[in-house]
């Protein structure tokens, strides 16, 4: 592995490997050192061309507890707020010598693009490109609901997980229902038929338009972030419809089975997707998502730059030759 | 290839050691047993019951995965991790026994010192080995020694546990000449 | 006196027959010519060849003025000589919009002055392509550039009262309306076809309804205001239908489709790459296969290039970030013979058709499309179709290189291609030349 810039690329094992992984980084991330040697050595850029703190400072733990040296570019007041290109943004990256690049982004496939462009040698991984991908994002979900509810080993067979709300727009929905479905997970869709894609009966996971009837089927939920501006582009009436009928809130948490966790990626929209007090109940395994989010990245940044100096391609190549 | 400890041997030195080990430690009431995985981890199990016979009562016995504090991890691919699990009593004031099957540049056990100094301060920290290889990097000896295995670079040292392998041995192998 | 003998080349109808050219004019067609000028004729070899009348291009994007960084009149003309093509349609949205007299009038020129082929102005229906006030189009239709096809291709004439009056009007010139079909309301951001791949890729989708809706209201202002109507290149499955059962109802309509429309499929966006970016976007399997059929029936009229030079920069780039378009000139035919030809869908007669006879027609361009025949232009194209080419994006005569080709290996090189009796392309020449 090289690159993570998709669920989609990422084999059953891999997948698993990484959990796995994370599991171990978890440990260090809770003992009294939370530093370890790894990547000393190694550059990682945080290249966040969209805002989001909370990713950014995520990378940014993991990279630091693995010893890595972290450098941040983000967008504003950089020269990529004034009209430079990717590939100039990228043979500057290379030029520094940088190991890896985090790249957050607006549009679809710039991860992708970044990899395979010929101006960039190292590692690339996606931390959510445009309404594509959030790779580390579904990888953190499925490491919270696999701790909770699968014994914190092996795969999710048999896990019924419901997400809930706009799925189009998420690129945090379409990593996951590949992730989730290919570790064994059933994966149910609900939304208004507005906020799902054109496309979306080829997707592993099948699609509900009635919240309440899929609830209390459901071992994990997941609520997705609804922007209010949605609602001017037509795609739901209001926003009092909105939480009316996708909404999570005190009626529904009753419909809850009694294990089942709710989880959302944040930031929330309190009181539109989800009630404060289904966001703050015993239930929600929020605030974990983001614990377990720095453990996840530091397993991908370890399997990912572990080795991947030109010294080690220098040593496979010998041992293959 | 030439077998050179049969199981009886390694057996034997087991034995030895676990009897060592009490010896310089006056007993198993201060000591904590970590073995390397994958086969330092099975070593400490068995010398763990050997002292439990010996003594009547159990020890504490984890283990210590070293992988993240490698420094020859630039030059490898990456390798999945190993669970640590460190007895309950914690490490703190213990007399801590390192155990892991080969001990050869010292560098692994430099990276344990590393990642037992993450966990906590053991009073004292020593270490068991069933071969040693010799061809130091570091400054770095072992306490207890199942056997002195004089060796080349060239050659390499199996060591393979009933646990895991079906059969406990260790083979001494002349390594496979790498270019054509 | 200049005269040129094509010997040993194979018509469109199949039969083996040789060609005097004398001057500008086809003067003699025969197994074996008899004329006294062949005496003293330059000889062309056309053994293994094809001889076609020279191709005609509908639509096409020369830049100029305003972005000749990415094309010229001259380098467009080159890349169309080099495609077999004796005429190009040149699109009107440049910098200024060809929405005058004037604009249309310096394309022309700068055609005449290239030599390389007929470059006919298309005009702005709209000012500034704006979708609001129809442009001069009297004025365009009477310049010298004499425009009879009016396009704001690249936008769509959305309002259906603008579309209706540009309908009307342009009966009185025996002018078309080549119409973009794209609903802009369903198609806002978009960036590629709706469908099975854009829900994977999170790229928003262009649906091929927003381009449906727009044929089937056209068809209907057409035949309401009894005009005529040209749909450009037409992508989809259900656009096909639309036209065909237009057609039926003898509604005056014809319609294009593009040669990548006919090879390319929407799942090559799975490559980020932009180069698979263009307006109307790649569509599914189902389809191409239609469009196919589409044109072998003759539902569909014409292939047309859309030829649509980009600089480098424009899709060097992030997927949502880059210009919408490809070049084709100097692929076109090829990519029509190994979809049309080469799978036995069409015969080389109806190629001659659909790439120029038809367009010739429906542009009004008068000394174009011909075909061979004695006392005809001598707008000739000769292509070796045993032979097999791979495309190389750094050897085109385009100045752009944005085709969505390169690297693969197409049928049918172009050996030579003639307008008026003067030789535009000599295939010889491009080994010397690169």
């Amino acid at each position: 592995m090289k690159h993570l810039l998709s669920i989609e690329d990422l084999s059953y094992e891999e997948a698993l490997s990484i959990l796995d992984t994370a599991h171990e980084m978890a440990r260090v991330s809770d003992g009294p050192v939370k530093k370890l040697p790894t990547l000393r050595g190694r550059t990682i850029v945080n290249l966040f061309l969209e805002d989001s703190t909370r990713t950014r400072i995520s990378f940014e733990a993991a990279a630091k507890r693995l010893s890595a040296d972290v450098i941040n570019f983000a967008a504003k007041g950089s020269s990529v707020s004034k009209g430079e290109s990717l590939k100039d943004t990228a043979q500057t990256l290379q030029a520094m010598g940088t190991d890896a690049v985090i790249i957050r982004h607006s549009a679809s496939g710039s991860a992708h693009w970044l990899a395979h462009s010929p101006w960039m040698n190292g590692s690339v991984i996606n931390a959510g490109d445009g309404t594509h991908e959030h790779p580390t994002q579904a990888l953190l979900d499925a490491f919270t609901i696999r701790k909770h509810l699968c014994g914190g080993a092996g795969d999710l067979g048999g896990m019924n997980v419901g997400i809930v709300g706009d799925v189009l727009h998420s690129r945090v929905a379409r990593s996951n229902v590949l992730l989730l479905s290919k570790l064994g997970a059933n994966v149910v869709l609900i939304a208004p038929p507005t906020l799902l894609p054109v496309g979306v009966e080829s997707w592993p996971a099948t699609v509900s338009y009635d919240f309440n009837r899929e609830i209390p089927k459901l071992d994990a939920l997941m609520m997705l972030r609804v922007q209010q501006e949605r609602m001017n582009d037509y795609f739901f009436p209001t926003s009092r419809e909105y939480a009316q009928y996708f909404g999570l809130n005190r009626d529904r948490l009753t419909l809850l089975k009694q294990n089942s966790i709710i989880m959302h990626p944040g930031p929330m929209n309190r009181g539109l997707e989800i009630t404060a007090e289904c966001a703050d109940s015993a239930r929600s395994v929020i605030v974990e998502q983001v614990k377990n989010g720095v453990s996840v990245r530091m397993a991908v940044l370890y399997l990912l730059l572990a080795g991947s100096s030109e010294i080690a391609s220098a040593v496979n190549a010998e041992v293959n030759a | 290839m030439s077998i050179a400890m049969p199981a009886v041997d390694i057996s034997r030195a087991i034995t030895r050691i676990s009897h060592e080990i009490l010896e310089r430690n006056g007993g198993s009431d201060s000591i904590t047993l970590l073995g390397i995985p994958t086969r330092g981890a099975h070593l400490a199990k068995r010398i763990a019951s050997q002292i439990a016979q010996i003594e009547g009562r159990e020890v504490p016995v984890g283990t210590l995965d070293i992988t993240l504090h490698r420094d020859d991890l630039r030059m490898r691919p990456p390798r999945g991790l190993a669970p640590t699990l460190i007895p309950t009593q914690g490490i703190e004031g213990r007399d801590v026994i390192l155990i892991d099957d080969v001990f050869y540049s010292g560098r692994t056990i430099r990276a344990a010192l590393d990642a037992l100094g993450e966990i906590g301060r053991p009073r004292t920290v020593q270490l068991a080995v069933l071969v040693d290889r010799g061809h130091r990097e570091l400054p770095i000896r072992a306490d207890f020694v199942g056997k002195n295995l004089p060796t080349s670079r060239l050659q390499s040292v199996k060591v393979h546990l009933s646990e895991l392998d079906g059969i406990d041995e260790v083979l001494l192998e002349e390594e496979a000449v790498i270019s054509q | 006196m200049s005269a040129y003998l094509i010997s040993g080349g194979t018509l469109a109808d199949n039969t083996q027959k040789d060609i005097l050219i004398v001057d500008e004019v086809i003067s003699e067609i025969a197994t074996k010519v008899v004329s006294a000028s062949a005496a003293s004729a330059v000889v062309i070899d056309a053994r293994d060849c094809i001889v076609l009348p020279g191709l005609v291009d509908l639509h096409t994007h020369l830049r100029e003025p305003g972005r000749e960084d990415s094309e010229t009149v001259a380098s467009g003309s080159r890349a169309a000589a080099r495609g077999g093509f004796t005429a190009v349609s040149a699109m009107a949205n440049t910098f200024p919009v060809a929405d005058t007299a004037g604009v249309v009038e310096q394309v022309y020129r700068l055609g005449q002055a290239t030599g390389l082929c007929d470059v006919f102005p298309i005009g702005a229906v709209t000012q500034g392509l704006l979708g609001k006030q129809l442009a001069e189009l009297g004025a365009m239709a009477s310049s010298a550039a004499r425009v009879r096809v009016f396009s704001d291709d690249g936008n769509c004439v959305s309002d259906a009262m603008v579309m209706r009056r540009a309908l009307e009007y342009v009966k009185q010139f025996s002018g078309v309306i080549a119409q973009h079909a794209q609903d802009p309301t369903l198609t806002v951001d978009a960036q590629m076809n709706e469908g099975v791949i854009s829900s994977r890729l999170g790229l928003k989708g262009w649906p091929a309804v927003a381009e449906e809706a727009i044929i089937a209201r056209d068809i209907l202002l057409a035949d309401h205001v009894q005009s005529r109507l040209h749909i450009c290149h037409l992508t989809t499955a259900g656009g096909v239908e639309i036209v065909r059962w237009a057609k039926a109802r003898g509604i005056n309509v014809t319609a294009e489709v593009t040669p990548h429309h006919l090879l390319l499929t929407d799942d090559l966006a799975t490559s980020y790459d932009p180069v698979f970016k263009v307006n109307p976007p790649l569509r599914t399997l189902k389809d191409v296969m239609a469009l196919r059929e589409g044109l072998a029936d003759g539902t569909i009229d014409i292939v047309a290039t859309d030829h649509a030079p980009h600089p480098t920069e424009s899709k060097e780039c992030e997927w949502q970030s880059a210009a919408f378009g490809m070049i084709g000139l100097e692929s076109a035919l090829s990519v029509v013979q190994q979809t049309m030809v080469d799978s036995s869908l069409m015969t080389w007669e109806q190629v001659v058709d659909r790439m120029s006879v038809a367009p010739a027609r429906i542009g009004g361009y008068s000394n174009q499309g011909q075909g061979i025949r004695v006392g005809a232009a001598a707008n000739i194209t000769i292509v070796n179709s045993k032979k097999k080419w791979r495309v190389d994006k750094d050897l085109v005569a385009s100045r752009s290189r944005n085709t969505p080709f390169h690297g693969m290996e197409l049928p049918g090189v172009v050996i030579c291609t003639m307008l008026r009796g003067k030789i535009t392309f000599d295939g010889q020449m491009r080994a010397v030349n690169g």
